[in-house]
């Protein structure tokens, strides 16, 4: 099969779409983790640190 | 683990890129902003944060310490490259978080294979990370009032989902009752309303705040669009490559 897409046409779509959901939900969630470590933590130093990336991405400061 | 790898790496990629350009963006629009309204800090009477060289007597910072801190404890980067290089480390790792999140919700269609199809990608990611939170709580520069900060945390973060998921029904719904479903969700948030200041009565001039508003909208429009276009270019290379040894990614 020489389809471009990761989810390939047909009637395997199904078992391949169960197979890639768990890898794309830990890619989705190491995403979630990163932004939400960065944009929302209480960590003084981390809030600190972000500070100018925060108000410039518009995330809820201080 | 072929797709999570790859799905990462295509993130670490087109964030990294974008994150790039994002900081670019932030050092000559929104960060000079931000330095003109700390000077108003001093004056609010809510203000929560202070410089050292406001802070008064009683407490002291070594010479060099950071004009902006939050907590009289609390570490901060010094002004200059220091906070810069922060501002470019937040900007490249989230950059990544958001990329991820971009390939995985395209990928969970038929990935995104165009040029358009980025930018179109983009334009939601945009819609959802920053427009729809936006209008609840618009951009704030520093010694604005502000209502409290995990309430609107919570706010800014049902107000995220909610908007992805109505996207999501929206565009990709196969009944039209999930558009529905889809257009009350985009809706619900703002029916909600975000957390509000008792007053909004603020130092910080209004033409300030209005341009920093729009400074921030329009630096997340192209952070989006790049990194769209950005991931649709990565991925194509990869694609490219992977075909002779592989047919799939995945």
């Amino acid at each position: 099969m020489t389809t471009t897409t990761l989810a390939p046409a047909g009637a395997s779509v199904q078992t391949h779409t169960q197979v890639q959901a768990l890898p794309l939900m830990m890619a989705a969630l190491l995403g979630l983790l990163v932004i939400g470590f960065v944009g929302f933590s209480h960590i003084e130093a981390v809030h600190n640190a972000g500070h100018d990336y925060r108000h410039s991405m518009a995330f809820p400061c201080h | 683990m072929t797709l999570f790898r790859n799905v990462v790496f295509l993130a670490a990629l087109a964030g990294l890129c974008a994150g790039l350009v994002m900081t670019a963006l932030q050092i000559t629009s929104t960060v000079p902003l931000i330095l003109q309204a700390e000077t108003f800090e001093g004056a609010a009477p809510q203000a929560h944060e202070h410089g050292a060289a406001e802070a008064g007597a009683g407490h002291s910072h070594a010479a060099g310490a950071p004009a902006h801190v939050h907590d009289e404890d609390g570490w901060a980067p010094a002004d200059g490259f220091e906070r810069t290089a922060y501002t470019t480390l937040a900007n490249i790792v989230t950059g990544i978080g958001f990329a991820l999140l971009l390939v995985v919700a395209s990928e969970f269609t038929s990935g995104i294979t165009t040029l358009r199809q980025g930018l179109l990608w983009g334009f939601a990611g945009f819609a959802i990370f920053t427009l729809a939170p936006g209008l609840g709580l618009p951009p704030e520069l520093p010694a604005m009032p502000a209502a409290d900060l995990t309430a609107r945390q919570v706010w800014w973060t049902g107000t995220v989902a909610a908007t992805a998921a109505g996207l999501a029904l929206v565009v990709y719904g196969r009944a039209s009752w999930l558009a529905i479903i889809g257009i009350a969700l985009l809706v619900a948030p703002h029916l909600i309303g975000a957390p509000q200041p008792v007053n909004h009565d603020s130092p910080v001039p209004e033409g300030l705040h209005h341009q920093f508003v729009v400074a921030v909208t329009v630096t997340n429009l192209v952070f989006w669009a790049v990194l769209g276009v950005a991931t649709a270019l990565l991925r194509g290379r990869m694609l490219d490559r992977s075909v002779v040894a592989r047919p799939r990614l995945a």
